[in-house]
């Protein structure tokens, strides 16, 4: 038999196939039409602001743009994205790690799971930014309650989907891998993990946003430094454009952080054809 | 001698919801040491059950299953159990896939090269090289039923407890995947337990057949093949002997299908 770790010659006629074609044109539409979008976005916005409402109000794309230049410029903004990354962060990798903790104990312990089952409803329940006065009283106005607020907001999707996961790993495997004489232990490690961690990983990019909001939030409540500082402190000086233009900086610090996750899903859950 | 696996007055009756389904009754029954025995029946005659409860995965209702003259009390780890469905880990390759039982228990503390050597060997014995870092999604289901095989025989256990592996194949694979079975279990002395519901290649494999009847399984007929070894399964359905074996099983065989369901 040949190897079919050589790719195949594709057989010209399927070249000149007109799907091929088809398919290249609505990559091109879509990217185009976005693109279109966002002038059009900004162009109407420029054109509306202090002509339909006052720019006290909503600024405009190019004083945004100054703003998020003089910051730049200004050693403000790469300071504040750095310190809202880090709260992020280990804050995501905090709440991620005691989620799949919990979940796989959850998941191994049917018991466990029925006896505390009604408190982490509970616990879920807590509207989490009341915690932040607590966590300041606690720890004071530093990263840890920060990284504990992100923690927080992680945990409880990442925990509920790998209680999922370990929940709906295929028994069959399970006893097949029992047979080979495997002990609990390989059976959590080599079965019940690996299989819950498409599970994890649908927990994990849901709760990146969560990490980033719950430093932004944390940073808004107490702060002298981060994004979320920046976001407060401009909007307190009726600075709408410095407003914007951290609330854009914190957005697009938002879809890196998901590519980032979504990036580590596809490498790791590689054997999903 | 002691047979390596011993059913003595074998019942169980399971739940599926609340209703009750008897899935065998009274079946008494032994497993010679590196004898192939094909098991018969029509569909939901508890073969399945059998091999579970030979496997330990399930405890009987009533009765003892006895391993080496001793009643199965856990997971039986001396035997590998190939089921139906072929339960490959989605995320591993195939060479991993068959290297899994290397990892555990006792035998993770074979030498590295020990465990590779293996692996390979076995993937040449089944017919799958060139496809060493293939996932089983990207597989066939033929491929997939051979890298199976493949992870079974891999650790080289006891007994070999076949649930029907070539039940979802089509006909010429199955006789491919049939005598390369045969190929690799002639000469070991080893013990095959072969579930089946294809008579013919029950007795096209088998040193004994037993035939049980539909649900609740009972034991219908016993019946020695005394065909030559080494077998080819190409010819020897047409082998002196074949035709009489045939007919008698079926009769028995029949039998059963009439009063279970009346086909």
């Amino acid at each position: 038999m040949t190897s079919v770790e050589t790719r195949p010659v594709v057989d010209e006629v399927f070249l000149v196939d007109p799907s091929i074609k088809a398919r290249r044109r609505q990559t091109v539409i879509v990217i185009i039409s976005r693109l279109v979008l966002v002038v059009v976005g900004l162009l109407g916005w420029e054109l509306a602001s202090d002509r339909l409402v006052s720019a006290f109000w909503i600024s405009s794309p190019s004083e945004i743009w100054s703003a998020l230049l003089r910051f730049a410029t200004n050693g403000q903004l790469l300071p504040a994205v750095w310190v809202t990354l880090a709260e992020t962060a280990v804050g995501f990798v905090a709440g991620a790690v005691a989620g799949i903790l919990v979940g796989v104990i959850f998941g191994v312990s049917p018991l466990i799971a029925r006896i505390l089952d009604p408190f982490l409803v509970a616990l879920n329940s807590i509207p989490r930014v009341a915690l932040i006065p607590l966590f300041i009283l606690w720890f004071g106005i530093g990263f840890q309650t920060k990284i504990l607020f992100a923690a927080t907001l992680v945990f409880f999707p990442v925990f509920l989907n790998t209680f999922s996961g370990a929940r709906d790993v295929d028994r069959d495997l399970i006893d097949v891998i029992r047979v080979m004489g495997a002990s609990r232990v390989d059976a959590v490690r080599r079965v019940l993990i690996p299989s819950a961690l498409v599970w994890v990983f649908a927990g994990l990019r849901m709760s990146i946003p969560f990490a980033l909001i719950g430093a932004v939030i944390a940073e808004m409540f107490t702060s002298n430094e981060g994004l979320g500082y920046l976001i407060a402190v401009t909007a307190n000086q009726y600075d709408t454009a410095g407003s914007f233009a951290s609330l854009f900086v914190t957005t697009a610090l938002g879809l890196l952080l998901t590519w980032g996750v979504s990036q580590s899903e596809r490498r790791v859950l590689r054997w999903r054809a | 001698m002691t047979p390596i696996l011993e059913y003595r007055d074998l019942s169980k009756v399971f739940f599926k919801g609340n209703q009750q389904i008897y899935a065998l009754a009274h079946v008494q029954a032994e497993v010679r040491d590196g004898e192939l025995l094909a098991i018969v029946g029509p569909s939901g005659c508890g073969k399945s059950t059998l091999l579970n409860l030979s496997a330990g995965l399930m405890v009987p209702g009533t009765g003892e299953v006895l391993y080496r003259g001793r009643p199965l009390t856990d997971v039986n780890t001396q035997v590998s159990y190939v089921t139906q469905k072929d339960n490959l880990l989605p995320w591993r390759t195939v060479e991993d896939n068959i290297a899994l039982p290397l990892e555990l228990g006792d035998r993770a503390r074979l030498p590295k090269d020990e465990r590779r050597a293996r692996v390979t060997r076995y993937i040449e014995l089944v017919g799958l090289g060139g496809f060493e870092k293939h996932y089983p999604s990207e597989l066939s289901g033929g491929m997939r039923k051979r890298a199976q095989l493949a992870r079974s025989l891999v650790y080289e256990p006891e007994v070999l407890l076949m649930d029907e592996p070539f039940g979802a194949l089509d006909a010429q694979l199955k006789l491919v995947l049939q005598a390369q079975l045969l190929r690799m279990w002639e000469g070991t002395g080893r013990t095959l337990v072969f579930v089946t519901h294809d008579l013919v290649e029950a007795i096209a494999l088998a040193d004994r057949v037993i035939v049980m009847s539909s649900r609740p399984g009972r034991i219908r007929a016993v019946e020695h093949i005394e065909l030559p070894r080494p077998r080819d399964v190409f010819t020897v359905r047409f082998a002196p002997g074949f035709g009489d074996y045939f007919e008698r099983l079926w009769s028995a065989l029949r039998e059963t299908i009439d009063h279970g369901q009346g086909v």
